[in-house]
């Protein structure tokens, strides 16, 4: 898998922690895979809302990754009460139904952006990096916190 | 079972194989399902419901099935693996979620719901208004057969007519 250019925490250099969330075993796994090739660190993993909202709140990372179709409780409702508490929260909703309404549903109710699957790392990347704005760096190691 | 549905299943299996496998596909044998259907290997099923209702299967032989995981993970997996299984769903979950998503830009509304491993011999026949209609894509790793049995939702026509503007 391509190597990308690490994106770092501005305030602090170290790497961009990562809330996984998806119902399948395999694209977190996957979504782990490219998380790393990001520089990044994976804080946790959740395989339906409701845990969601209990390991954000434990782990406070930088980002989740948020699948929409789950059992117990989908995505964009976990989304929304995520947000509701901690407003700073960065949700990217990852999807492989991506149509108008979900987007624009998801994004209503908080997230900041929407991948759709299968997911391309490239795309992920950008909006990693996007999402992060300025509290993220992407550098090379050798500048890496600086 | 109108093309206009079978068609953005079709584009959507091409791409995410085609994606995941790093290989061209291609579209082999197409044939309606006259008889109860038969599980090949490890199978998903997802329920759609709304305009159009049924369900779809993703189903590969055991072997396929191994060789497939494999190559989306990136990594050699045993027989037995469970992440054989996991990826077999996440393929379905793609797959259906592009087709569905292409569908919704035409006018029809769903729900998808999530992927469950389809572990009896058997699914339910076909009927006189619920066709299946078997479309396999080969690959250079084995043949991934999809397994479609859909129908148009009569209550919902109305509301998907106004929905289109027709």
């Amino acid at each position: 898998m391509e190597q990308f250019v690490p994106v770092k925490r501005s305030k602090d250099g170290q790497p961009v922690r990562y809330l996984v969330v998806d119902d399948s075993v395999f694209a977190r796994k996957n979504l782990a895979r490219m998380i790393e090739t990001f520089g990044g660190q994976v804080a946790g993993e959740a395989g339906d809302g409701v845990t969601a909202i209990t390991e954000y709140v434990r782990l406070k990372p930088d980002i989740v990754l948020m699948d929409i179709t789950m059992p117990q409780m989908e995505g964009i409702e976990a989304a929304e009460k995520i947000v509701q508490q901690n407003p700073e929260a960065r949700i990217v909703m990852v999807s492989s139904v991506g149509y108008q309404e979900n987007i624009v549903a998801a994004l209503q109710r908080g997230a900041r952006h929407f991948v759709q699957k299968p997911v391309k790392p490239e795309v992920l990347y950008e909006v990693i990096k996007y999402v992060m704005g300025e509290d993220g760096t992407a550098a090379h190691a050798a500048g890496a916190g600086a | 079972m109108k093309m206009e549905l079978i068609q953005p299943f079709i584009n959507a299996a091409d791409a995410v194989l085609a994606q995941g496998l790093q290989c061209p596909t291609s579209v082999g044998n197409l044939s309606m399902e006259q008889e109860a259907y038969r599980r090949k290997g490890v199978a998903a099923l997802i329920w759609v419901t709304g305009d159009i209702e049924g369900r779809i299967v993703i189903d590969l032989d055991p072997d396929t099935a191994v060789r497939v995981a494999s190559r989306f993970a990136g990594a050699e997996l045993p027989e037995s693996d469970e992440l054989v299984r996991e990826t077999v769903c996440e393929l379905a979950n793609q797959v259906i979620g592009n087709a569905v998503t292409s569908l919704n830009d035409q006018g029809f509304h769903f729900r998808v719901h999530p992927p469950v491993l389809h572990t009896s011999e058997h699914g339910p026949k076909s009927s006189e208004d619920t066709e299946a209609l078997v479309i396999c894509f080969e690959t250079d790793i084995g043949n991934v057969f999809l397994n479609i049995a859909l129908r148009h939702n009569a209550s919902r026509q109305p509301e998907r007519a106004t929905a289109v503007g027709q």
